[in-house]
């Protein structure tokens, strides 16, 4: 039988992974794709309990949450795309003009 | 059959019509192609004022739409207001910058629009959903501002850092309002406060809390979630960094606040501890970091992040006291650090050039009226009377020792008797210290000259005539209790 904290379990997993892929991860695309990751681990909580409170609400968030994180990922791929552009690297530790 | 919930298009007409303007800015850009940057300061300056003058209405209103989504109160309007007034000014400060390189950058004005459309409707909002959209439109749309130059490295370099970890808090903040929604089963406000007052929730509603607040830390720049804003305040174009300091804070804290004291009122006891922590650390972090910095631009950064440690004591002090002068200071640092970063922007001319405190040196000599109204803004900064900048701090600090919490206010005072070392360091300069070359003329424009001008007079007369502003910020938080 899967409960609600199998779901709750795999997403605080699926959220600490993208979390530290963030934190850990030097090539740009890699943590663009590690920010996806978290936002998709919120996304499986809201299904979980949405389907555990029998409320719709969580899964229309969760259309909200793709709409933005769709948005956010096309700056961010701009921005990659921008950056390889003028110094031909998308590695996090070569952009380093200001200390972090 | 689907009941059609009613619409009212009354309430949200401020947002609206910035909107407007910014698809105006937009479409008629690419068909002008000399003047597109005056023509959209002008869209976009027509676009503030209506605005202005439609969210006049919401003063009076106390009452919910869309279905409880938003919610038309005395606090969204005053919220409003300052958003505009951040808007307008730095509109009026962007003119000249976004021409320097013979680029005619039109697209900045849609953004800023957008993003003020975005903190409006996350000021107005009743529903963290609403919120959600809000604070995305604005971080997507001062992603794209800060990395904006096509010129400079550093530009870009800030668009990318603001991206990771703006990405990263909203990414937080959701699973906060995840756990929030698995204990109450709905993101409205009331909602939330109802199930919280039964005492439900437990742990699940603690950790909901915990992350939440860590997501709106990141936002405004509390310790120990500041690690981007010097980067990001260093490399963005100038004025754009005045904006960001002011106008995307006072959403991030006007947002916080009725977050916590809407929703999570019944845990007070639980997050008033946290923010104790977090605004002594931000207060200390903050100011002693800055005295150590030779970049104006990062000076001024630590510097915000010392005053976002000093609106979190407010919000400890907590109830009307607290919030309405968190509200005041909010516009008086409004005034303040867009004149602040507009002399930084005057003084930077071209690119990123001049921007350490050693080209301030003379300048009081070679422009004596500039160096006049920086001084003004660096007091209130520091807040000497009889700046706005003093009042705000008094009026937080008061809140917080009649709500009990001497020690926060002593460690306040203290860390911004210390700032007083580093505000005047640039003052000195203007003042005593002699430039080893003559440095190029200022490019004064009409547009400049009216920004620092409204600043520097909005400093002094709220400053000096506190009462009325005092007297609508308490007004506007009572519908928040």
């Amino acid at each position: 039988m899967i409960t609600l904290q199998h779901y709750l379990v795999l997403s605080a997993i699926l959220f600490t992974l993208g979390a530290v892929g963030v934190m850990f991860r030097r090539n740009l695309i890699v943590i663009l794709m590690s920010l996806e990751l978290m936002l998709n681990a919120v996304n499986l909580t809201f299904i979980a309990f949405s389907r555990y409170l029998g409320s719709v609400e969580g899964q229309v968030f969760v259309l909200f949450t793709m709409v933005v994180a769709a948005a956010e990922v096309a700056v961010g791929l701009a921005i990659a795309v921008a950056i390889f552009r003028q110094r031909g690297t998308i590695n996090i530790n070569d952009i380093n003009l200001m200390k972090w | 059959m689907i009941p059609i919930p009613e619409v009212d298009l009354g309430g949200i007409l401020p947002a609206l019509v910035l909107c407007v303007g910014g698809l105006i800015v937009m479409v008629a850009g690419s068909f002008i192609p000399k003047r597109a940057v005056a023509f959209s300061a002008i869209v976009s300056l027509v676009a503030v004022l209506v605005a202005f003058a439609v969210n006049s209405p919401l003063r009076m209103m106390n009452r919910q739409a869309f279905s409880g989504l938003i919610s038309l109160d005395p606090y969204s309007w005053f919220c409003n207001v300052l958003l505009l007034i951040a808007a307008g000014i730095t509109v009026l400060t962007s003119v000249r910058y976004l021409t320097d390189d013979g680029q005619e950058l039109y697209e900045y004005f849609a953004l800023l629009l957008f993003a003020t459309a975005g903190m409006m409707f996350m000021v107005s909002a009743n529903h963290i959903l609403v919120i959600f959209i809000g604070l995305e439109t604005l971080s997507i749309s001062v992603y794209v501002l800060a990395g904006l130059m096509p010129t400079s490295p550093k530009s870009r370099e800030a668009g990318l850092k603001y991206l990771i970890l703006g990405g990263f808090s909203s990414a937080i903040f959701l699973y906060g309002a995840a756990f929030l929604y698995g204990v109450a089963g709905s993101l409205s406000l009331p909602a939330i406060a109802k199930v919280l007052q039964t005492g439900a929730g437990g742990k699940t509603a603690l950790v909901g809390m915990g992350l939440l607040l860590v997501g709106f830390s990141f936002k405004v720049a509390a310790v120990p979630f500041h690690m981007w804003t010097p980067d990001v305040y260093e490399g963005a174009p100038t004025p754009l960094t005045g904006y960001m300091s002011v106008a995307v804070k006072a959403a991030a804290f006007a947002v916080f606040v009725r977050v916590f004291f809407a929703a999570l009122g019944p845990l007070q006891v639980d997050w008033t501890q946290i923010l104790w922590v977090l605004a002594v650390l931000t207060m200390v972090l903050g100011n002693v970091a800055a005295l150590v910095q030779n970049n104006i631009k990062r000076m001024l950064a630590y510097s915000s992040i010392a005053h976002a440690g000093y609106l979190i004591v407010g919000m400890v002090a907590g109830k009307e006291a607290g919030t309405s002068a968190m509200l005041y200071y909010l516009l008086a640092y409004t005034f303040t650090n867009l004149g602040a970063f507009g002399v930084v922007a005057l003084v930077g001319r071209k690119g990123e050039a001049n921007v350490m405190l050693d080209d301030y040196r003379g300048l009081a000599a070679s422009n004596p009226v500039l160096a006049l109204a920086m001084s003004i803004f660096l007091f209130s900064l520091a807040g000497i009377p009889p700046t706005a900048g003093f009042m705000g701090k008094f009026t937080i600090f008061y809140a917080a020792v009649k709500a009990g919490y001497i020690w926060l206010v002593i460690i306040g005072v203290l860390t911004s008797a210390v700032s007083v070392f580093y505000y005047f360091r640039v003052v000195m300069k203007m003042y005593m210290e002699v430039p080893e070359k003559t440095p190029a003329a200022l490019q004064f424009g009409p547009a400049m000259i009216l920004a620092l001008g409204i600043a520097a007079v909005g400093v002094m007369y709220i400053g000096i005539f506190p009462t009325t502003y005092l007297d609508l910020a308490t007004e506007s938080v009572k519908t928040l209790f």
